[in-house]
Formats: structure tokens, sequence, C-alpha cells
């Protein structure tokens, strides 16, 4: 390395700019977290300073569980999410196996059929799927939800796993072949245990937009049974709109579960992408 | 499944069963209901009986005002609002990323990892956390820009017609920033040492390394991202939903195709949903995506030079 990538002023400059850049992509999350725990004056009167003994309010926090039923929300979010994510998991790692370890006429042509979704939203089919949706009686069902979420991401996960799945050894899976395994169970025992870490960068990639996506709940499932958290809280928010206490709350609430599990995560996901799996 | 029984060779059952299920979902959810739409943008309802029109419905979208008008506004909005997002998101991400790949940088994790936390949130509470520091009754903008002495220049960006719109956009860039950062930065990374030693034995360093030997070098990456941020782009819909509505107010400025889908489908207040002029928007936002998705792998992917280490 040169001396000029090392000089001080560089690494001083360096370093002002990221923390800059990371004031400005943090400053909105703090300040919703730090004023969700005020008062209403606190909150007009110093926005910017964190909550005192004197502004320290938890009101804003017993409206949102008295008024929403939030818990709820949570748990629709939760079965959609988790639901979704063992089938793409499934699916896409038994499709992966076939197109990278079998050659078969139309191997190429499969793998780009299902390679198609990557660039096409499936937003696009909403109003065919809306109606498949009635016409089977499953609106209003997170089935619904399930099954779209299901089929928006198998596209990736089957494109990355397959390049994972071409890395693992061919003498392995010949071994167990010899030893008269059949080829589920080479590919549930053998091959599944080795792709588990880029399983879980694949799963972190699917789990982001399944828990963020509005569209679809707003669509297929805005019953009361059915909300998830996303569509929840956006028309909580909506009918809250004067009432900051509780919308800052509500804020606060969908961040949090979503920023633990980020930290829990952040390693995975940045090594995944920084691994080369998104080429 | 085209699985060829080849002479004394079975036909093998078990790639079917693997790859049955993915197949079955993806093509059932979403092709089939894709070819669907775009075949139910050329039938219109008729006494409760779908009836096959042509091309009518686009005749009706770019003929009549009522439609034409709110679709090129759309579609003119759309494009400003991927302008913006090339022109800010990818000189911060390369920027950003540059520094963080910087050699013995103190503290790289910790600011990979904050600088992605905005991608992880939904855009409801991005749209609604915004449009409250944004808004004029909290003042928190117009604190902050009082500390830098501008506070002459605050306005209710997002109230203002000439604003909203320019202003969403960089609140969707101050969200995604993550993702070109981080791919630009893995990039950056899989430049192999010999390549920047190479470099610096010919005494090129610095600025003139990076624009010369790196730059040249992430181009790739660089068209991945715009080719994503495009789709990305035209079928936004959540962030301007959640922070201006369905109407996409003040007055359609921050009207985007997905919007424009959203209200023709369902239908908004005084509007009737259609189906069939969604399907029709649909299918032209699936001709725009597609032709963006071709421009991109027929004209530049080919162009650009790929190194292999």
């Amino acid at each position: 390395m040169s001396i000029a990538t090392r000089s001080l002023p560089r690494t001083i400059g360096a370093h002002a700019i990221l923390l800059t850049y990371t004031v400005i992509a943090l400053f909105p999350v703090v300040l919703v977290i730090m004023n969700s725990f005020k008062s209403r004056a606190g909150i007009f009167g110093a926005p910017l300073t964190p909550p005192t003994p004197k502004t320290f309010d938890l009101i804003g926090y017993t409206t949102v569980i008295g008024q929403g039923d939030f818990f709820h929300y949570f748990q629709n979010s939760l079965v959609v999410t988790v639901g979704s994510l063992f089938f793409v998991l499934l699916f896409g790692a038994m499709a992966a196996f076939a197109l990278s370890e079998y050659r078969f006429r139309g191997n190429t042509l499969m793998g780009l059929y299902l390679a198609l979704g990557i660039m096409i939203p499936i937003r696009l089919a909403t109003v065919a799927i809306l109606q498949l949706m009635v016409a089977s009686g499953l609106v209003n069902t997170l089935t619904a939800l399930i099954l779209v979420y299901t089929a928006q991401g198998l596209p990736l996960a089957v494109f990355i796993l397959s390049e994972f799945m071409k890395q693992v050894s061919d003498d392995l899976k010949n071994a167990g072949r010899i030893d008269g395994l059949s080829e589920y169970t080479i590919f549930f025992r053998l091959v599944v245990p080795l792709v588990r870490p880029s399983m879980a960068t694949v799963a972190v990639f699917t789990m982001i937009p399944i828990w963020n996506d509005l569209w679809f709940p707003l669509i297929l499932a805005p019953s009361e049974e059915t909300k998830t958290v996303t569509l929840g809280a956006q028309l909580f928010l909506g009918q809250f709109v004067t009432n900051w206490n509780a919308i800052l709350a509500a804020l606060s609430l969908a961040i949090l579960p979503v920023l633990v599990l980020y930290v829990i995560f952040s390693r995975q996901l940045i090594r995944g992408i920084t691994s080369g799996a998104v080429k | 499944m085209a699985v060829q029984a080849r002479p004394k060779r079975p036909f093998r059952w078990h790639i079917a069963v693997f790859l049955a299920p993915a197949v079955l979902v993806y093509t059932a959810i979403m092709i089939l209901p894709l070819a669907g739409t775009l075949q139910l943008s050329l039938f219109r309802n008729v006494d409760q009986h779908q009836v096959f029109v042509g091309l009518d419905n686009f005749r009706t979208l770019f003929g009549d005002p009522n439609w034409s008008v709110n679709f090129w506004n759309a579609l003119r909005n759309n494009v400003w609002f991927f302008i913006i997002h090339m022109l800010v998101q990818n000189p911060v991400g390369v920027l950003l990323a540059a520094l963080l790949s910087s050699p013995r940088l103190r503290f790289s994790a910790f600011y990979r990892t904050a600088i992605f936390v905005p991608t992880i949130l939904s855009f409801v509470i991005v749209g609604f956390a915004w449009k409250l520091i944004l808004s004029p009754l909290w003042g928190v903008a117009p604190h902050l820009m009082d500390i830098v002495g501008l506070r002459s220049l605050f306005t209710p960006w997002l109230g203002k017609e000439q604003y909203a719109l320019t202003a969403l956009s960089l609140i969707s860039v101050w969200q995604f920033i993550g993702i070109p950062m981080m791919l630009i930065y893995a990039a950056l990374l899989s430049i192999p040492d010999e390549v920047i030693e190479a470099a610096e034995c010919d005494g090129i360093t610095g600025l003139s390394q990076f624009w010369k030997i790196k730059l040249p070098l992430i181009l790739p990456s660089i068209g991945i991202i715009s080719i994503l941020t495009f789709v990305g782009n035209f079928n936004a819909f959540d962030l301007i939903y959640t922070a201006q509505g369905a109407l996409a107010g003040p007055n359609y400025s921050t009207d985007i195709l997905g919007t424009f889908l959203y209200r023709a489908f369902f239908g908004f207040q005084l509007q009737v949903g259609d189906p069939n002029m969604g399907a029709t928007i649909a299918t032209m936002m699936f001709l725009i995506i597609l032709g963006g998705v071709c421009v991109y792998l027929f004209l530049i992917q080919t162009r650009l030079r790929r190194y292999q280490f």
C-alpha cells in the first residue's frame, strides 16, 4: 500500500464523510424513537433532546397498545413471513439442486424461465392474481399472501442457490451414490447442510421485502383478521394523524423488531452481499 | 418437463420431483396471472361479460384526455423519480463504498451496518417518519436549518407541487442507498491486490487510481445497480402511497405509475375501479420495464468489458 492512501488528512476526511452520512442515515430513526418516550409538550417543545425526567411519558405506547390490535397484526406478519420463507427455501433449494446437479434437456431453458421473475416484478400480475384468489376463495386469507410471496421469492432463491450448489464437491455426492443413497437422501442429508450458510443469506434477502410489503396485504388481505403489521401500522397512522404521541410510539414499535433482527443478522446479510451472491 | 428417455436410461423421476413444486407455484401464481393480466388489457366488461375489444383500452388510455393526461403525468413523474435516483444514489453510493473499502479504515463495520439501516425499514415507517420531520407543525426541519443558517430556505416541501416529487425521490434514495453501497463495496473488495500494486508501481495512486483502475472495474456493478433501480422505480408504489395517499397529492404532482395503476384498478373516491384499465396500465408498465431490461441486456451489458481474475 502506498503512503498516499494512508496519510492522515485523507483518513480524517474519509471518517468525516462516513460519519456525516451515518448521522443522516440514523437521525430520523433515532429522532422517532427518542420522541416516542416524551409527553406532547416535550415532543413539540424540544424535539432534538433526549427525554428528560420532566418530559418522559409513555402515553403514546399506552394509546397504541390500547387501541390497535398490534399483537395480532404482528402474529399475522410472522406467520406470513415464516411460511413463505419456508416454502421459498425448500422449493428453491430443490429446484436449484435439479438445475445444478443434473443434465437434462431443457435445463438452460428452465433456468432462464425461472430467472424471468428476478427482473419482472410480480406486482404487474396483480389484476389477475386478485381474480385467481377470488375464484379460489382465498381472498382475506394468509394462505393467499404466503402463495404470492413464495412465487415472488423463488426466482432469486433458485438463482443464488444454484450458484452455490455448483460448488458442492461431486466426489462427495458420488461417494453417497456408491453407498446406495437415493437422490433425495443425497439432497437432504449431504447438500442442504453444506449450503446452509447461503440459505441463510437467501432467507434474509427474501424476508425483508415480505415483512415490509404493503401492496399485497392491501389488495389481497385487508380484513381485520389478516392485517399484517405493515398494513396495520399504515391504517393506524392514518387514523391518528393528530395524535403525535401515538404515531411516534406506533412507528417505534414497528421499527424495533426489524432493528433487533437486523442487528442479529447483519453480519450474515453483509457477508452474503459481499461474497458476490448477487452478481 | 423435457427429460429425455435416452436408450437404456429410465425416466429420471427425481428431477421432476425436485423441479415440480417451484415450477408449479411460480407458474400458477406468477407467470399465468402475468399472462392473464396482459390478456385482460385486450378485453372490456360489457354487461357483466368480458368482450374482446382489441387495442381499444390502449386507445382510451392514450386518446381519452381523462386517462391520457394522468398517464403522461405519471410517466413523466416516474422518469424524474428515476433520474433523481441515478444522479444522487449512484454517485453517493460509489463515494461511500470507495471510502469504506480503503484499507485499514477503522470502524468500517460500524459505518456499513449503520448506513444500511434505512434499507431494512418498511416504506410505512420511512414515509411517515420523514413526513413528521419535514412537517412545519413539528418544526424539526426548520429548526435544523436554523442551526446552519438556512432557515429562510425552508418550505413545507411535501406540500408544494414543485418540490414534493423531488423530496420524495430523495427520501427514497435515502432509504435505498445501502444497496448500491454494498454492491459496489463488494465489487471493490474483489479487485485483486496485484492489480492495485501494479498500478502503484506505475505511479498511479490516489484519485487517479480510482478513476483509471477501480472505476472501470466496477462499471458492471454500476450497470446492475442501474437496472435494479430502474425496475424498482417503475413499479414503486408504497412510499408515495404512505406519504401522500392514493391521490398522490398535492394535485397529482407525485403520481407515479404504481399509484396510477392502484387508482385505476381499485377506484378511489369518485372514480370507479376498472380491472381492464388496470390491466392496461400494468401492461404498459410491463412493456416499459421489459424495454429497460432489454436495453440493459443487449446494449449495455454486452459492451461492458468484464475482467476475469
